[in-house]
Protein backbone atom coordinates (compact mmCIF):
# COMPACT_ATOMS: atom_id res chain seq x y z
CA UNK A 1 0.00 0.00 0.00
CA UNK A 2 0.50 3.52 -0.08
CA UNK A 3 3.64 5.08 2.44
CA UNK A 4 2.66 8.33 3.90
CA UNK A 5 5.79 8.74 5.74
CA UNK A 6 9.18 9.10 3.50
CA UNK A 7 11.74 6.51 4.71
CA UNK A 8 14.22 7.33 6.34
CA UNK A 9 16.97 9.73 4.49
CA UNK A 10 14.93 10.71 2.36
CA UNK A 11 14.53 14.61 3.15
CA UNK A 12 16.61 17.10 1.21
CA UNK A 13 18.75 19.38 3.28
CA UNK A 14 20.51 22.79 2.17
CA UNK A 15 24.67 21.44 1.49
CA UNK A 16 27.47 23.71 1.44
CA UNK A 17 27.83 26.47 -1.78
CA UNK A 18 30.85 26.70 -3.11
CA UNK A 19 31.98 29.93 -4.64
CA UNK A 20 33.32 31.06 -7.95
CA UNK A 21 37.26 32.26 -8.00
CA UNK A 22 37.33 35.85 -8.06
CA UNK A 23 37.29 38.06 -11.44
CA UNK A 24 35.19 35.07 -12.93
CA UNK A 25 33.00 36.72 -15.64
CA UNK A 26 30.76 33.78 -16.57
CA UNK A 27 29.18 32.50 -14.16
CA UNK A 28 26.84 29.81 -13.73
CA UNK A 29 25.65 27.45 -10.50
CA UNK A 30 25.51 23.91 -10.55
CA UNK A 31 23.37 22.20 -7.93
CA UNK A 32 23.99 18.86 -7.12
CA UNK A 33 22.51 15.77 -4.93
CA UNK A 34 24.88 14.78 -2.39
CA UNK A 35 24.35 11.93 -0.01
CA UNK A 36 27.28 9.84 1.94
CA UNK A 37 26.14 6.51 2.98
CA UNK A 38 28.62 6.66 5.38
CA UNK A 39 27.71 9.36 7.25
CA UNK A 40 24.44 8.91 8.06
CA UNK A 41 23.52 12.26 7.28
CA UNK A 42 20.42 12.73 4.85
CA UNK A 43 21.57 13.70 1.85
CA UNK A 44 21.81 17.36 0.51
CA UNK A 45 22.46 19.63 -2.52
CA UNK A 46 25.88 21.65 -2.85
CA UNK A 47 26.02 24.14 -5.40
CA UNK A 48 29.40 24.76 -7.08
CA UNK A 49 29.86 28.10 -9.09
CA UNK A 50 31.59 27.05 -12.00
CA UNK A 51 33.35 30.13 -14.42
CA UNK A 52 32.09 28.20 -17.82
CA UNK A 53 35.01 31.11 -19.35
CA UNK A 54 37.18 27.85 -17.99
CA UNK A 55 34.79 25.00 -18.69
CA UNK A 56 33.91 22.59 -21.76
CA UNK A 57 30.73 23.23 -23.10
CA UNK A 58 28.94 19.84 -21.91
CA UNK A 59 26.99 19.06 -17.99
CA UNK A 60 29.52 16.57 -17.64
CA UNK A 61 32.98 18.88 -18.77
CA UNK A 62 31.40 20.57 -15.16
CA UNK A 63 31.19 18.07 -13.36
CA UNK A 64 34.14 16.38 -14.27
CA UNK A 65 35.70 20.47 -13.48
CA UNK A 66 34.37 19.97 -10.06
CA UNK A 67 35.54 16.76 -9.31
CA UNK A 68 39.24 17.79 -10.42
CA UNK A 69 39.10 21.20 -8.72
CA UNK A 70 37.03 22.30 -6.31
CA UNK A 71 35.60 18.68 -4.37
CA UNK A 72 37.33 15.31 -4.87
CA UNK A 73 34.45 13.88 -3.05
CA UNK A 74 31.46 14.65 -5.96
CA UNK A 75 30.75 11.01 -6.82
CA UNK A 76 29.28 9.92 -10.42
CA UNK A 77 30.18 7.30 -13.18
CA UNK A 78 31.29 8.56 -16.41
CA UNK A 79 33.43 6.92 -19.37
CA UNK A 80 33.28 7.45 -23.00
CA UNK A 81 31.85 11.02 -22.92
CA UNK A 82 30.61 10.92 -26.18
CA UNK A 83 27.49 9.49 -26.22
CA UNK A 84 27.68 5.90 -26.18
CA UNK A 85 28.68 4.03 -23.25
CA UNK A 86 25.51 5.29 -20.77
CA UNK A 87 27.34 5.42 -17.92
CA UNK A 88 26.52 9.15 -17.21
CA UNK A 89 22.88 9.20 -16.90
CA UNK A 90 21.37 11.37 -14.64
CA UNK A 91 18.56 13.99 -14.43
CA UNK A 92 19.62 16.95 -15.44
CA UNK A 93 17.21 20.06 -14.63
CA UNK A 94 14.38 18.11 -14.66
CA UNK A 95 14.93 15.70 -17.28
CA UNK A 96 16.79 12.08 -17.64
CA UNK A 97 19.63 12.22 -20.30
CA UNK A 98 23.59 11.96 -20.61
CA UNK A 99 25.56 13.99 -19.17
CA UNK A 100 28.10 14.24 -21.95
CA UNK A 101 25.67 14.91 -24.31
CA UNK A 102 24.21 17.81 -22.68
CA UNK A 103 25.01 21.51 -23.53
CA UNK A 104 24.93 23.62 -20.50
CA UNK A 105 23.94 26.18 -22.81
CA UNK A 106 20.56 24.64 -23.40
CA UNK A 107 20.01 24.96 -19.27
CA UNK A 108 18.62 28.47 -17.94
CA UNK A 109 19.64 29.42 -14.77
CA UNK A 110 21.09 26.99 -12.06
CA UNK A 111 22.05 23.82 -13.44
CA UNK A 112 20.32 21.25 -11.35
CA UNK A 113 21.67 17.53 -11.15
CA UNK A 114 19.87 14.76 -9.34
CA UNK A 115 20.99 10.79 -9.88
CA UNK A 116 18.45 9.06 -11.86
CA UNK A 117 14.57 8.73 -9.96
CA UNK A 118 13.08 6.26 -8.01
CA UNK A 119 16.80 4.19 -7.99
CA UNK A 120 18.54 2.72 -4.66
CA UNK A 121 21.58 5.78 -4.26
CA UNK A 122 24.85 4.10 -4.17
CA UNK A 123 26.50 7.45 -3.60
CA UNK A 124 26.07 11.17 -4.87
CA UNK A 125 24.87 10.50 -8.53
CA UNK A 126 25.49 6.82 -8.86
CA UNK A 127 22.13 4.64 -8.70
CA UNK A 128 22.43 0.94 -8.12
CA UNK A 129 21.29 -0.59 -10.88
CA UNK A 130 21.85 -4.42 -10.27
CA UNK A 131 17.88 -4.74 -10.37
CA UNK A 132 17.76 -3.54 -13.82
CA UNK A 133 20.81 -5.70 -15.46
CA UNK A 134 19.02 -8.78 -13.87
CA UNK A 135 16.31 -7.94 -15.76
CA UNK A 136 18.04 -7.50 -18.61
CA UNK A 137 19.73 -10.82 -18.09
CA UNK A 138 16.36 -12.08 -17.97
CA UNK A 139 15.12 -11.55 -21.22
CA UNK A 140 18.38 -13.32 -22.72
CA UNK A 141 19.72 -10.65 -24.97
CA UNK A 142 21.41 -13.05 -27.17
CA UNK A 143 20.73 -15.45 -30.58
CA UNK A 144 18.79 -17.99 -29.79
CA UNK A 145 18.74 -20.16 -32.92
CA UNK A 146 18.41 -24.05 -33.43
CA UNK A 147 19.61 -24.14 -36.99
CA UNK A 148 23.23 -24.39 -36.96
CA UNK A 149 24.73 -21.57 -39.36
CA UNK A 150 26.58 -22.17 -42.50
CA UNK A 151 29.83 -23.91 -41.84
CA UNK A 152 31.91 -21.25 -43.66
CA UNK A 153 30.13 -17.94 -43.43
CA UNK A 154 27.77 -16.11 -40.92
CA UNK A 155 23.86 -16.35 -40.48
CA UNK A 156 22.60 -14.34 -43.17
CA UNK A 157 19.79 -11.75 -43.05
CA UNK A 158 18.41 -9.55 -46.06
CA UNK A 159 19.10 -5.76 -46.47
CA UNK A 160 15.31 -5.46 -45.29
CA UNK A 161 15.24 -8.07 -42.31
CA UNK A 162 18.03 -5.55 -41.19
CA UNK A 163 16.94 -2.73 -41.44
CA UNK A 164 13.79 -3.82 -38.57
CA UNK A 165 17.20 -3.54 -36.07
CA UNK A 166 17.08 -0.15 -36.69
CA UNK A 167 15.69 2.08 -34.25
CA UNK A 168 16.98 -0.84 -31.59
CA UNK A 169 20.61 -1.88 -31.79
CA UNK A 170 21.03 1.94 -30.71
CA UNK A 171 20.03 1.85 -27.17
CA UNK A 172 23.32 2.23 -24.96
CA UNK A 173 21.25 0.69 -22.15
CA UNK A 174 21.37 4.21 -19.74
CA UNK A 175 17.97 3.35 -18.30
CA UNK A 176 16.60 7.21 -19.13
CA UNK A 177 13.71 5.87 -20.35
CA UNK A 178 13.09 3.20 -17.48
CA UNK A 179 13.69 5.42 -14.34
CA UNK A 180 11.20 8.33 -16.13
CA UNK A 181 8.32 5.53 -16.49
CA UNK A 182 5.86 6.18 -13.64
CA UNK A 183 4.97 2.35 -14.13
CA UNK A 184 8.41 1.60 -13.65
CA UNK A 185 8.43 4.00 -10.18
CA UNK A 186 5.55 2.04 -9.17
CA UNK A 187 6.06 -1.64 -9.93
CA UNK A 188 10.16 -1.37 -11.24
CA UNK A 189 10.40 -4.99 -9.06
CA UNK A 190 8.22 -6.48 -11.72
CA UNK A 191 7.30 -4.60 -14.72
CA UNK A 192 10.58 -4.94 -17.01
CA UNK A 193 9.92 -1.26 -18.25
CA UNK A 194 10.98 0.52 -21.37
CA UNK A 195 14.68 -0.03 -21.93
CA UNK A 196 14.38 -3.84 -21.04
CA UNK A 197 11.43 -4.17 -23.25
CA UNK A 198 13.23 -2.50 -26.28
CA UNK A 199 15.82 -4.72 -25.84
CA UNK A 200 13.36 -7.83 -25.72
CA UNK A 201 11.99 -6.24 -28.86
CA UNK A 202 15.03 -6.30 -30.48
CA UNK A 203 16.35 -9.83 -30.33
CA UNK A 204 12.32 -10.58 -31.48
CA UNK A 205 12.49 -8.76 -34.49
CA UNK A 206 15.43 -10.30 -35.38
CA UNK A 207 15.06 -12.56 -38.35
CA UNK A 208 17.96 -14.71 -37.34
CA UNK A 209 16.40 -15.27 -33.80
CA UNK A 210 14.46 -18.73 -34.02
CA UNK A 211 12.73 -18.19 -30.08
CA UNK A 212 10.27 -15.20 -30.82
CA UNK A 213 7.38 -17.59 -29.20
CA UNK A 214 9.32 -18.53 -26.15
CA UNK A 215 10.17 -14.73 -25.79
CA UNK A 216 7.12 -13.46 -26.01
CA UNK A 217 5.33 -15.91 -23.24
CA UNK A 218 8.10 -14.76 -21.37
CA UNK A 219 6.66 -11.20 -21.41
CA UNK A 220 3.39 -12.35 -21.72
CA UNK A 221 2.48 -11.60 -18.05
CA UNK A 222 0.22 -8.34 -16.31
CA UNK A 223 3.41 -7.00 -14.83
CA UNK A 224 6.37 -7.50 -16.63
CA UNK A 225 4.72 -6.19 -19.76
CA UNK A 226 1.45 -4.63 -19.31
CA UNK A 227 1.91 -2.33 -16.81
CA UNK A 228 2.91 -0.24 -19.94
CA UNK A 229 0.43 2.75 -20.75
CA UNK A 230 1.91 4.48 -23.20
CA UNK A 231 2.65 7.28 -21.02
CA UNK A 232 5.56 8.04 -23.45
CA UNK A 233 8.14 9.62 -20.97
CA UNK A 234 10.53 6.67 -22.19
CA UNK A 235 10.20 7.99 -25.76
CA UNK A 236 10.29 11.99 -24.73
CA UNK A 237 13.44 11.57 -22.74
CA UNK A 238 15.82 9.11 -24.58
CA UNK A 239 19.05 10.70 -25.53
CA UNK A 240 19.69 8.76 -28.50
CA UNK A 241 16.69 9.51 -29.97
CA UNK A 242 15.00 6.11 -29.40
CA UNK A 243 11.22 4.82 -28.92
CA UNK A 244 10.58 2.63 -26.59
CA UNK A 245 7.34 2.85 -26.24
CA UNK A 246 7.00 2.09 -30.52
CA UNK A 247 8.64 -1.01 -29.45
CA UNK A 248 6.65 -2.22 -26.56
CA UNK A 249 3.39 -1.27 -28.92
CA UNK A 250 4.84 -3.47 -31.21
CA UNK A 251 5.12 -6.68 -29.08
CA UNK A 252 1.43 -6.08 -28.13
CA UNK A 253 0.91 -6.10 -31.53
CA UNK A 254 2.33 -9.60 -32.11
CA UNK A 255 0.73 -10.76 -28.41
CA UNK A 256 -2.55 -10.33 -30.27
CA UNK A 257 -1.73 -11.29 -33.62
CA UNK A 258 -0.28 -14.80 -32.51
CA UNK A 259 -3.55 -15.39 -30.47
CA UNK A 260 -5.44 -16.28 -33.87
CA UNK B 1 8.26 -7.05 1.28
CA UNK B 2 9.46 -6.82 5.04
CA UNK B 3 11.94 -3.97 6.21
CA UNK B 4 14.53 -5.02 8.05
CA UNK B 5 14.70 -8.83 6.47
CA UNK B 6 18.16 -9.42 5.31
CA UNK B 7 17.59 -10.66 1.07
CA UNK B 8 20.21 -12.88 -0.04
CA UNK B 9 18.09 -13.85 -3.41
CA UNK B 10 20.18 -12.81 -6.38
CA UNK B 11 18.79 -10.34 -8.58
CA UNK B 12 18.04 -12.34 -10.88
CA UNK B 13 16.27 -14.92 -8.88
CA UNK B 14 13.94 -12.14 -7.53
CA UNK B 15 13.59 -10.57 -11.07
CA UNK B 16 12.50 -13.87 -12.76
CA UNK B 17 10.46 -14.74 -9.56
CA UNK B 18 7.49 -17.03 -10.46
CA UNK B 19 7.69 -16.76 -14.20
CA UNK B 20 5.42 -14.96 -16.71
CA UNK B 21 1.78 -15.11 -16.19
CA UNK B 22 1.07 -16.45 -19.59
CA UNK B 23 -2.08 -13.65 -19.63
CA UNK B 24 -3.04 -10.38 -20.07
CA UNK B 25 -3.14 -10.28 -23.72
CA UNK B 26 -6.81 -10.89 -22.92
CA UNK B 27 -7.19 -8.03 -20.79
CA UNK B 28 -5.44 -5.48 -22.42
CA UNK B 29 -7.26 -5.86 -25.55
CA UNK B 30 -10.61 -6.45 -24.59
CA UNK B 31 -10.09 -3.04 -23.21
CA UNK B 32 -9.08 -1.49 -26.40
CA UNK B 33 -11.96 -3.37 -28.64
CA UNK B 34 -14.53 -2.04 -26.14
CA UNK B 35 -13.61 1.43 -25.72
CA UNK B 36 -13.79 1.03 -29.76
CA UNK B 37 -17.12 -0.37 -29.42
CA UNK B 38 -18.28 2.27 -27.35
CA UNK B 39 -17.92 5.26 -29.56
CA UNK B 40 -20.87 4.07 -31.52
CA UNK B 41 -22.82 2.90 -28.77
CA UNK B 42 -22.53 5.95 -26.84
CA UNK B 43 -23.09 8.03 -29.93
CA UNK B 44 -26.48 6.58 -30.42
CA UNK B 45 -27.51 6.59 -26.48
CA UNK B 46 -26.79 10.56 -26.40
CA UNK B 47 -29.18 10.76 -29.36
CA UNK B 48 -31.70 8.89 -28.04
CA UNK B 49 -31.64 10.77 -24.95
CA UNK B 50 -31.57 14.08 -26.17
CA UNK B 51 -34.86 12.53 -28.35
CA UNK B 52 -36.22 11.20 -25.36
CA UNK B 53 -35.98 14.66 -23.39
CA UNK B 54 -39.55 15.66 -22.30
CA UNK B 55 -40.80 12.88 -23.70
CA UNK B 56 -42.15 11.46 -20.40
CA UNK B 57 -43.00 8.01 -19.00
CA UNK B 58 -44.98 6.30 -21.85
CA UNK B 59 -42.78 7.37 -24.55
CA UNK B 60 -39.64 6.37 -22.99
CA UNK B 61 -40.78 2.80 -21.99
CA UNK B 62 -42.21 2.30 -25.44
CA UNK B 63 -38.77 3.10 -26.27
CA UNK B 64 -36.81 1.11 -24.64
CA UNK B 65 -39.60 -1.87 -25.02
CA UNK B 66 -38.48 -1.60 -28.85
CA UNK B 67 -36.37 -5.05 -29.56
CA UNK B 68 -33.57 -3.17 -31.31
CA UNK B 69 -33.07 -0.50 -28.90
CA UNK B 70 -33.32 -2.79 -25.85
CA UNK B 71 -30.72 -5.01 -27.64
CA UNK B 72 -28.88 -2.01 -28.26
CA UNK B 73 -29.25 -0.82 -24.72
CA UNK B 74 -28.12 -4.21 -23.15
CA UNK B 75 -24.75 -4.03 -25.71
CA UNK B 76 -24.11 -0.50 -23.56
CA UNK B 77 -24.42 -2.06 -20.07
CA UNK B 78 -22.55 -4.69 -20.70
CA UNK B 79 -19.86 -3.24 -22.54
CA UNK B 80 -19.27 -0.14 -20.72
CA UNK B 81 -18.93 -2.08 -17.40
CA UNK B 82 -16.99 -4.47 -18.84
CA UNK B 83 -14.70 -1.78 -19.65
CA UNK B 84 -15.34 0.07 -16.60
CA UNK B 85 -14.19 -3.24 -14.65
CA UNK B 86 -11.10 -3.32 -16.76
CA UNK B 87 -10.03 -0.18 -16.12
CA UNK B 88 -10.14 0.03 -12.56
CA UNK B 89 -8.38 -3.45 -12.63
CA UNK B 90 -5.42 -1.64 -14.02
CA UNK B 91 -5.41 1.30 -11.76
CA UNK B 92 -5.34 -1.12 -8.90
CA UNK B 93 -2.53 -3.39 -10.13
CA UNK B 94 -0.49 -0.22 -10.78
CA UNK B 95 -0.92 1.92 -7.29
CA UNK B 96 -1.85 -1.26 -4.82
CA UNK B 97 0.79 -2.98 -3.68
CA UNK B 98 -0.04 -5.17 -0.37
CA UNK B 99 -1.50 -8.52 -2.46
CA UNK B 100 -4.49 -9.31 -0.75
CA UNK B 101 -5.63 -6.00 -1.11
CA UNK B 102 -4.95 -5.86 -4.30
CA UNK B 103 -6.46 -9.27 -5.11
CA UNK B 104 -9.97 -8.06 -2.72
CA UNK B 105 -10.23 -4.86 -4.45
CA UNK B 106 -9.83 -6.50 -8.21
CA UNK B 107 -12.68 -8.63 -7.64
CA UNK B 108 -14.59 -6.22 -5.64
CA UNK B 109 -14.59 -4.22 -8.73
CA UNK B 110 -15.59 -7.30 -10.64
CA UNK B 111 -18.59 -8.38 -8.34
CA UNK B 112 -19.63 -4.49 -8.06
CA UNK B 113 -20.04 -4.17 -11.65
CA UNK B 114 -21.14 -8.05 -12.24
CA UNK B 115 -23.85 -6.90 -10.00
CA UNK B 116 -24.77 -3.35 -11.67
CA UNK B 117 -24.49 -5.26 -15.25
CA UNK B 118 -27.49 -7.45 -13.95
CA UNK B 119 -29.67 -5.12 -12.46
CA UNK B 120 -29.27 -2.89 -15.57
CA UNK B 121 -30.11 -6.13 -17.85
CA UNK B 122 -33.01 -7.33 -15.37
CA UNK B 123 -34.35 -3.73 -15.70
CA UNK B 124 -34.62 -3.20 -19.64
CA UNK B 125 -35.87 -6.92 -19.95
CA UNK B 126 -38.79 -6.37 -17.96
CA UNK B 127 -39.67 -3.57 -19.96
CA UNK B 128 -38.99 -5.34 -23.04
CA UNK B 129 -39.83 -8.99 -23.01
Amino acid sequence: MATFTLPANSRLTQGKTYRAPAGAKNVRAFRIYRWDPDSGENPRTDTYEIDLDQCGPMVLDALIKIKNEVDSTLTFRRSCREGICGSCAMNIDGLNTLACLKPIEEVKGEVRIMPLPHMPVVKDLVPDLSQVYAQYRSIEPWLKADTAPPPDAERRQSKEERAKLDGLWECILCFCCSTSCPSYWWNGDRYLGPAILLQAYRWIADSRDEATGERLDNLEDPFRLYRCHTIMNCTRTCPKGLNPAEAIGKIKQLMVQRQG
Amino acid sequence: MAEGVKRLQTPLGRVRGLGSARSGTHHWWMQRVTSIALVPLVVWFAAAAIGLAGAGYEASAAFVADPVNAVLLLLLVGVTLHHLAAGLQVVIEDYVRAEGVRLAAVWGVKAACLVLGLFAAVAILRIAV
